[in-house]
């Protein structure tokens, strides 16, 4: 039952052949032997799971069970939620507990979820490989030398590794897509402004969505209809826009007709050549299945990274600002004054990439540079824009690697930001953009997992989904388990 | 040789919403501190601004009501600084595309009117106010204040003194209570000016600028910039050069020092808020704000002359404020038939006593009705006018009406022309010598007449008509 899927949990659930105590307790108990090892988990509480799976159960007793009634989903520590520590993987939010629950939280809440406990993640969703973790790194559960990419690593593995049926992530430069990737799940990050973001630490704004992490495509369907929908508590979660028949998107099974891009800038020289047979074997499968595969061209691909890279530390600059010792958080040991206070606190609080951004935003932001670099990089975001937007004249939803390379090894790339963060190179576009992505296995490299990234126009979600659905429904990735530490 | 001074105005006015500019907390001042927060103020992670509409609106009247510009798509930014009052560590302000731009305002100056242009108005939102005295050493912060809206509206440098500037900011301070924008009271902070003063020989170019923070009160306004402009002039001319910095006058002291060089100035390295789509307006709902815009202070006034007759100065007076203009409406709505007595009365008479007490005519104790119950008693000859004061002495004490305190204290004027015949005989039989010298071509003596006459009928006397019996039985 752990590596059951959403979908298949609901159906015991909804046919009275299992209890939302009952998953609830099969989860804990695998948190209990594995997360160990796996440091998926920054933050359990197993009396408090098991009161919410009680709650459902007994609403289930006198109510229509409601969507998610009696699911558990693991939530990403970037969540503010009252229940629990919220501390974004930080050691500046150390302790630190939220006085409101994120509107995705409260939605998830509504739908009769089970929320279970907080997953590890790069600080501030700042990494690749939830390595510059302050609470520990996170192992990859197909091979525990290797990391679970990142940021919602936490998250990745936590569902590869069956210590939860499924995830909320966040993605900014593809933190949810990559780390669902290299950990063998599904992963799809919506388009900015479908999801609220009240409650989600911010770490780049105008980047940041929430979205799920999941085993299947529909079950990741699942979870966006309950987390979408318009905040008017969130300036940029956008009202009135196209709706989703989420679940029926998934019900595809063929893709007559699909005109399915195939960018020529994502499958560059230097990629793993593994990741490129599975991705040229999924894109005949496609055909296989009625898809036009056609050569496209996103010509300001190379420039993403550059632009990401000025564009998300800026805005994270600023939003870090608030962490300053004053109403929350660390505050260092007798500070001699306010600089003191500021200095040390922060010093103290942040990790080196954490510090690293901050310092590139400021930088980026300072007179006499900003011309030079912020307003380029939201030159170069226009013009990336403007590249989705002529493809999708020619092409229904583009398809392509999520990352280059299947999962590195720990500490493979730490010492080396740059090379770092051209593992995101294949996602970051697509949110400088604000479009929808989904991720999905689509075979092994050496061993390891290897994701198909699927792409659409804004509010497009359905097209991905249908896509995807009808992929995974020809091919069995899905259903390979991750075999870890033997124990599986 | 001359200096010209050149003088420049930032004024930030907090606007009069119920609610802040980017949350549903209470603005309301006074509050115990920190009681009027929440996640959203007080820059709890993952909280988010929502514009408070409201705030915007009251902006665009704001531009509408100094001939402005108003920017149908406005944007907001970041100003990036770390101050314990500024929980997020950003203001969230408008830098590059405010919601108004490219106005003016005519003042009056000794040489006639004369037009400040004013630059731009944008939004921005309060920062919390951080207390250091008497704490021992530790510092205490008030968020109720953070994310307040405010207005900054700054002006072109079109003055020349600090006369001018302090013309400018009365006629800009009386703008926004008419329009009801602001409460702007500047003892709590609503109306505050920041000045950037400069000198230099006429006809060169600018001289470097320096900028006084934290004006708030015309007083010290006044007596900051006169000492700003004396400072730099004997700098200069004993071989000196301005700096570039900002000046925090200290009012205590009647002098300033500065507080940061331009090296030391932030930098706020402003950039797009991308928590806030750009604000919209559409043409229609500007239109539709310029249609409910009052009456301003300059078209008052000059109906007060043209309807009601009025001096341009007793025009002036009774329109410094809507509650006053529309005190004295309701005065002469109850008292229609002299528009002048009741501004007489009003300008001079009560706003004299509320003075005095130090209230504002919106507490005024005698009403408008009642006001106009004494004027008629006046206008029917009830009463003299100089009974009349002492009418309304009482009145300002007391729930009577004029009647019956003209009752009480007898103050009702004789008119009767048997009675005052009588004592004119009275006093004509007491003064044999005076009646002759009057007789004799001696005229100026009718004043000794009518204050004796007075004075025997203890004031109670119709003047009007001592006189003209006087007059009358004189001639003998």
């Amino acid at each position: 039952m752990p590596f059951s899927t959403l979908s298949e949990l609901k159906s015991r659930l909804d046919a009275g052949e299992t209890t939302a105590v009952e998953i609830a307790r099969i989860y804990l108990d695998r948190i209990a032997e594995f997360n160990e090892e796996l440091n998926a988990f920054v933050d359990i509480d197993p009396a408090h799971v098991l009161e919410q799976a009680q709650a459902s159960d007994a609403y289930r007793a006198s109510h229509e069970a409601r969507p998610l009634e009696g699911l558990p989903i693991a939530i990403k520590d970037i969540f503010c939620t009252q229940d629990g520590p919220t501390q974004c993987c930080s050691n500046i939010l150390k302790d630190y507990h939220a006085p409101y629950d994120a509107h995705v939280i409260t939605r998830l809440k509504e739908a009769g979820a089970v929320l279970v406990g907080k997953t590890n993640m790069d600080e501030f969703a700042m990494g690749s490989s939830t390595e510059t973790s302050a609470f520990g790194i996170c192992r990859n559960p197909w091979d525990t030398d290797r990391i679970p990419g990142g940021s919602s690593g936490g998250s990745a593995a936590a569902v590869a590794a069956a210590l939860a049926p499924a995830a909320l992530g966040t993605d900014t430069g593809g933190s949810i897509r990559q780390p669902a990737s290299v950990c063998g799940i599904t992963g799809l990050k919506p388009t900015y402004g479908r999801v609220s973001r009240r409650g989600i630490i911010a770490f780049a704004s105008s980047l940041d969505q929430a979205g799920p992490m999941t085993r299947t495509v529909k079950d990741a369907a699942m979870i966006t209809a309950a987390i979408s929908g318009h905040d008017a508590m969130d300036s940029t979660s956008v009202p009135n826009v196209p709706t989703v028949d989420w679940l029926a998107a998934c019900d595809q099974t063929d893709m007559k007709g699909l005109r399915i891009g195939k960018p020529k800038e994502y499958f560059v020289d230097g990629m793993d050549s593994g990741v490129r047979t599975a991705i040229d074997t999924a894109l005949s499968q496609c055909e296989a299945l009625g898809a036009e595969i056609i050569d496209i061209s996103l010509p300001h691909t190379d420039a993403a990274v550059a632009a990401y890279y000025v564009i998300a530390p800026s805005e994270a600059s600023a939003n870090l600002s608030r962490y300053d010792a004053v109403r929350f958080g660390h505050r260092c040991e007798n500070p001699e004054d306010l600089l003191d206070m500021y200095t040390r606190s922060r010093d103290e609080g942040f990790g080196a990439e954490v510090k690293r951004r901050i310092l590139t935003g400021t930088f980026a932001l300072s007179s006499g540079y900003y011309d030079a670099y912020y307003i380029k990089a939201q030159q170069v975001r226009t013009l990336i824009r403007q590249d989705f937007i002529n493809a999708f004249e020619q092409v229904d939803v583009i398809a392509t690697p999520t990352s280059p390379v299947t999962a590195f090894r720990l500490g493979e790339k730490t010492d080396d930001p740059l090379t770092m963060y051209l593992s995101d190179i294949f996602t970051i576009a697509l949110n400088l953009a604000g479009l929808p992505g989904i991720s999905q296995p689509c075979g092994f490299s050496d061993g390891l997992p290897v994701g198909l990234q699927w792409m659409a126009p804004a509010w497009r979600e359905d097209l991905i989904l249908g896509a995807a659905s009808a992929y995974e429904n020809a091919t069995d990735w899905v259903k390979e388990p991750a075999k870890f530490g033997g124990k599986a | 040789m001359s200096w010209e001074v050149v003088i420049g105005l930032e004024v930030h006015v907090q606007v009069n919403t119920k609610t802040k500019q980017f949350c549903g907390c209470s603005t309301e001042f006074g509050a115990e501190p920190n009681t009027q927060t929440c996640p959203v103020c007080l820059g709890m992670p993952g909280q988010l601004p929502v514009l408070n509409m409201e705030a915007a609106r009251k902006s665009v009247l704001t531009g509408l009501a100094i001939n402005a510009d108003i920017n149908l798509v406005s944007k907001f930014d970041r100003k990036n600084y770390f101050y314990p009052d500024l929980p997020k560590g950003y203001q969230i302000t408008q830098f590059p595309l405010p919601i108004v731009e490219g106005g003016y305002l005519d003042i009056p100056t000794k040489d006639g009117e004369k037009r400040i242009g004013i630059t731009r108005i944008h939004m921005e939102e309060d920062a919390g106010k951080s207390m250091h005295e008497g704490l021992d050493g530790v510092s205490h912060i008030d968020l109720n204040r953070s994310g307040v809206p405010l207005m900054e509206i700054v002006s072109e440098p079109d003055m020349a003194n600090a006369d001018e500037a302090i013309a400018y900011l009365k006629q800009l301070h009386q703008l926004v209570c008419f329009l009801d924008v602001s409460d702007a009271n500047m003892e709590k902070g609503q109306f505050r000016c920041d000045a950037n003063v400069s000198v230099r020989r006429p006809g060169e170019p600018l001289g470097t600028r320096a900028e006084l923070k934290n004006l708030n009160s015309f007083r010290f306004i006044k007596q900051a910039i006169e000492y700003e402009v004396n400072r730099q002039i004997e700098l200069i001319e004993d071989g000196g050069e301005v700096v570039q910095e900002t000046r925090l006058f200290d009012s205590a002291k009647g002098e300033s020092r500065s507080m940061r060089s331009k090296e030391e100035a932030h930098d706020y390295r402003y950039f797009p808020e991308p928590d806030l789509p750009p604000l919209r307006f559409t043409q229609e709902e500007v239109d539709a704000i310029r249609a409910g815009m009052p009456e301003l202070p300059g078209q008052l006034r000059k109906r007060f002359e043209t309807e009601y007759g009025l001096s341009p100065y007793d025009a002036d007076v009774l329109t410094q404020t809507r509650d006053l203009a529309t005190w004295y409406e309701s005065l002469v709505a109850a008292h229609p038939a002299d528009p002048k007595r009741c501004a007489n009365w009003m300008a001079n008479e009560l706003l004299g006593r509320l003075k005095e007490t130090g209230t504002d005519i919106s507490a005024s104790p005698v009403s408008p009705a009642r006001l106009a119950g004494l004027l008629e008693r006046i206008a029917d000859n009830t009463i003299s006018g100089k009974a009349a004061k002492d009418v309304l002495d009482a009145m300002m004490t007391s729930e009577d009406d004029a009647d019956a305190i003209i009752e009480a204290k007898g103050l009702k004027q004789v008119s009767d022309t048997g009675a005052i015949d009588a004592i004119i005989h009275e006093v004509m039989a007491a003064s044999p010598d005076q009646v002759a010298g009057y007789r004799a071509g001696k005229d100026k003596l009718l004043g000794f007449f009518v204050g004796q006459v007075m004075k025997a009928s203890r004031g109670k006397a119709n003047p009007g008509m001592v006189n003209q019996r006087l007059k009358e039985l004189l001639k003998g």
